[in-house]
């Protein structure tokens, strides 16, 4: 059953077409990635998804859903989250901090209980403490929770992150280029925490990744996008020999022999 | 290694010509001459000659420790020279002024002001004695680097605290006096200044503590952070009840004028917790706040005045829920729209709404009902069972009240959820607003309650001075109080106080520097800026995120830290 479906969405930036037309589907329980040369137009379709950007066109539905026109907020109290290409994590608050933020959408006390410390609040605000030093052992982060998170070192970071994604109790989430930066072994750890997520905890998990090695290792289903259009989807090995997916990374060159070689080099 | 053995003469000269400038300049100004009228240590020492000395033994000092170690001489050459420089400028200001008539484009250099650069000696001797304390000083102020540790903290600690007394010593001497009747006083002060023989006593006093705490503070301290009752939530409470009382004696030790001194910082410190909640929590930057608190005030008159403005003739508890309640509504009003906005835009246009109030305030267009340029007059200080709580230290109660409200209800947000979204969308807003936070009521929420907060300190203002003008709404007001919170410590909640104390209080008890408010508030800024980023009193967060930053540095190579897996 697809749980997110979006259908024939477009964002254009003044003339530029960063996404146009974009078919796309992904079923409950699914790892599906998003591949595709800088530029082309991932991470805006992210960005339209969850709320940051409106779709000039097309629609998308969670759940049965319709996202367009929600605001971010909203988006994320259906249940999708997201991590960022470029980690964005409050710099200044502590782990635990970010994590509990994460959890804001959960969390149901009025303000004001806060300043009266009624027990509902105090009840809610030590369950809310206890699942965020979980998840902070979750991603293996146990003992950090206040270091400020600036000062954790790049692949807590990208940790911490993913704790603070996995917070707001997504159905859904969005890993926008989730081992950038990161060295193989790490890379591998990663691939298993996101497949462990998939298994342990069922939650959908669509990708933009570049590292090839993470992506046809975990991806059920890869789309491609080049210059915001869908040139192909599929499996991995389908999509590892798919001629139109070689071209956009390697250039027309590559794809159709070297002998054209010479004449590919000026279209590109 | 070989040339560094070398003394730096260039150095030292400019050093001296730095610290020369700047006590040109506070001779010149007219800072000198005037705070020369406030002994600190009678005969002996002025609070001008303070000011004039300070930045040639401050840069002595500094000098002092740039000189290799191991070579004393150099040090206190060092330091001789940079004062000896640093007199330069002040002789050659003497000589000028004697010989030709400076003050018509310095109006500032006057007899008197030539009188204290010469100790009272004429010009020629008067030079040379100049000259010569300045050596004298650079050449201690050197030589006190050079002294070990155990020594030069406790000095400078005694040193300091005789100064701070000796400063103090008019409000002190009234307070001793209404304590323990004249002849104490009359001990311990000659006139408004510490006698020699008690400045003396203090500072050996302060020094032998302070030497002693040196030694065994550390010591002390750990045990009693480690010792169980310590940690205990009785200690806690006890801690609280301590000061709590101690609150509440306040204006039977501050007698009245302090207490009314102590009324102006708490009223500004009320303001302070809600603009720490705009700025500080928020990330809001609010240049308008002062709004909120004409408008607070404004609403007290209306509403209780017996004047022919005032509409209601309500009593100050009856009103001031209500002048709360429109100042947030004020707040709401203003919120809406800006909500959109970031950073410098938002500062110009709550700038602009401060202006607006203010103008509006001051318009014939509104004079029939709020009295103009004349203000609104016959406000009546609040009762309490039937005692008009009229004088400072009975009104003083009032304001507690409302400060105690004000930090209590920052208190409780800055930890909880609200406050962790406020600090969230400060932080980042997108990412804020992916995590599910409604910016728009968290951000209302944040103007809201801050002007609520203004408000209640407005009303308070109103009852206080039983009279409203407008020239009291200015933008000095909304300045004020963002100082206050950067130099307390932005974010924090003590920092509100501090700061409060320092920018408020300080000054009304110093009324020479009234003169130099502005120039102080910059000079503070700066140094704050260069010595203390995270303020007086910073909050815990801050002050670890800003430590670790210094740490670290701010172009910490980012392949430096890689991930420990």
């Amino acid at each position: 059953m697809s749980i997110l479906t979006a259908s024939s969405v477009t964002k254009r930036f003044g003339g530029l077409v960063a996404v146009n037309s974009y078919d796309f589907e992904i079923d409950q329980g699914q790892i599906v990635s998003i591949i595709g040369p800088n530029g082309a137009g991932k991470t805006t379709f992210f960005n339209c998804l969850t709320g940051f950007y409106q779709a000039d066109e097309g629609k998308m539905l969670f759940n049965g859903v319709l996202l367009n026109g929600r605001s971010p907020d909203k988006i994320t109290q259906l249940g999708i989250a997201r991590t960022y290409q470029n980690i964005r994590l409050f710099p200044a608050m502590t782990a635990i901090e970010n994590i509990l933020v994460g959890e804001h959408s959960r969390l149901k006390t009025f303000w004001a209980e806060a300043v009266v410390q009624t027990k509902r609040y105090k009840v809610e605000e030590e369950k809310a403490e206890e699942e965020a030093n979980r998840l902070l052992q979750y991603v293996g982060l146990a003992g950090l929770g206040d270091q400020i998170s600036r000062n954790l070192p790049y692949g807590a970071q990208r940790r911490l992150e993913l704790a603070r994604a996995l917070a707001s109790k997504p159905s859904l989430l969005l890993l926008d280029e989730p081992t950038a930066g990161m060295n193989p072994q790490e890379s591998t750890e990663m691939m298993r925490f996101i497949q462990d997520l998939r298994d342990d905890l069922g939650i959908t998990i669509l990708l933009i990744e570049h590292d090839m090695r993470v992506v046809m290792g975990i991806s059920e289903y890869i789309s491609v996008l080049d210059f915001g259009t869908k040139i192909a989807e599929g499996t991995a090995a389908e999509i590892q020999s798919n001629p139109r997916v070689i071209e956009a990374y390697l250039g027309r060159g590559a794809a159709s022999g070297l002998e054209n070689q010479a004449a590919a080099v000026p279209a590109q | 290694m070989e040339n560094k053995t070398h003394f730096d003469w260039k150095l030292a000269v400019r050093y001296g010509l730095l610290a020369g400038a700047v006590s040109l300049s506070v001779s010149v100004i007219g800072m000198v001459e005037l705070f020369a009228q406030r002994d600190l240590i009678a005969g002996v020492l002025t609070l001008g000659q303070v000011i004039l000395f300070l930045a040639p033994v401050g840069l002595s000092y500094i000098i002092a420790g740039k000189q290799p170690p191991g070579k004393k001489g150099y040090a206190l050459l060092a330091g001789l020279i940079t004062s000896l420089v640093a007199s330069l400028p002040l002789v050659i200001l003497v000589i000028l002024a004697t010989s030709f008539n400076l003050r018509e484009f310095l109006p500032n250099v006057s007899p008197a002001l030539i009188n204290t650069l010469t100790f009272g000696q004429g010009v020629i001797p008067g030079i040379f004695i100049l000259m010569i304390v300045m050596g004298i000083l650079g050449i201690l102020s050197a030589g006190m680097y050079l002294l070990p540790e155990r020594f030069r903290k406790p000095i400078m600690m005694g040193l300091l605290w005789t100064l701070i007394i000796g400063m103090f010593s008019e409000i002190l001497t009234e307070r001793l006096r209404s304590f323990f009747g004249v002849g104490i006083s009359k001990v311990v002060f000659s006139g408004k200044a510490l006698r020699p023989t008690t400045a003396l006593v203090i500072f050996i006093i302060v020094t032998l503590i302070s030497a002693a705490w040196y030694r065994r503070g550390e010591a002390v301290k750990e045990r009693i952070a480690d010792s169980p009752t310590m940690q205990s939530k009785q200690f806690r409470w006890g801690v609280f009840a301590v000061v709590g009382v101690i609150f509440l004696l306040l204006p039977f030790l501050l007698g009245t004028y302090l207490s009314e001194v102590a009324n102006n910082v708490l009223i500004f410190a009320i303001m302070g917790f809600g603009l720490n909640i705009v700025v500080g929590f928020a990330g809001l930057l609010d240049l308008g706040y002062v709004a909120f608190f004409a408008i607070g005030a404004y609403m007290m008159a209306l509403l209780t005045s017996d004047a022919d403005q005032g509409i209601a003739g309500m009593s100050f508890w009856l009103a001031i829920p209500i002048c709360v309640a429109v100042a947030i509504l004020a707040g709401i009003t203003l919120g809406i729209p800006v909500l959109r906005m970031r950073g410098d835009y938002l500062a110009i246009v709550t700038l602009a709404f401060g202006e607006i109030i203010r103008i509006l305030v001051l318009s014939d267009l509104l004079k029939p009902y709020i009295g103009g340029a004349q203000g609104i007059l016959k406000i009546p200080k609040p009762t309490i069972i039937g005692l008009d709580l009229v004088k400072p230290d009975q009104f003083y109660y009032v304001v507690l009240l409302g400060c105690i409200f004000a930090a209590f209800i920052s208190w409780r947000l800055s930890g909880a959820r609200l406050g962790r979204q406020w600090m969230a969308m400060r932080e980042d807003e997108d990412v804020a607003e992916a995590m599910g936070i409604n910016l728009v009521s968290t951000k209302l929420l944040a103007f809201a309650i801050g002007a609520g907060f203004s408000g209640l300190a407005g009303a308070i203002f109103a009852s206080k001075l039983t009279s409203i003008f407008p020239h009291s709404f200015s933008l000095m007001i909304s300045i004020n109080v963002l100082c206050m919170i950067i130099v307390g410590g932005i974010g924090s909640l003590p920092g509100v106080i501090i700061g409060s104390l320092a920018l408020v209080g300080l000054p009304e008890l110093l009324r020479e520097f009234k003169e130099f408010r502005l120039l102080m508030y910059g000079i503070l800024l700066i140094v704050m800026m260069l010595a203390r980023p995270e303020g007086l009193w910073p909050s815990a967060v801050r002050k670890r995120e800003l430590l670790a930053y210094q740490e670290t540095g701010p172009t910490a190579d980012p392949t430096a830290v890689e991930s420990e897996t």
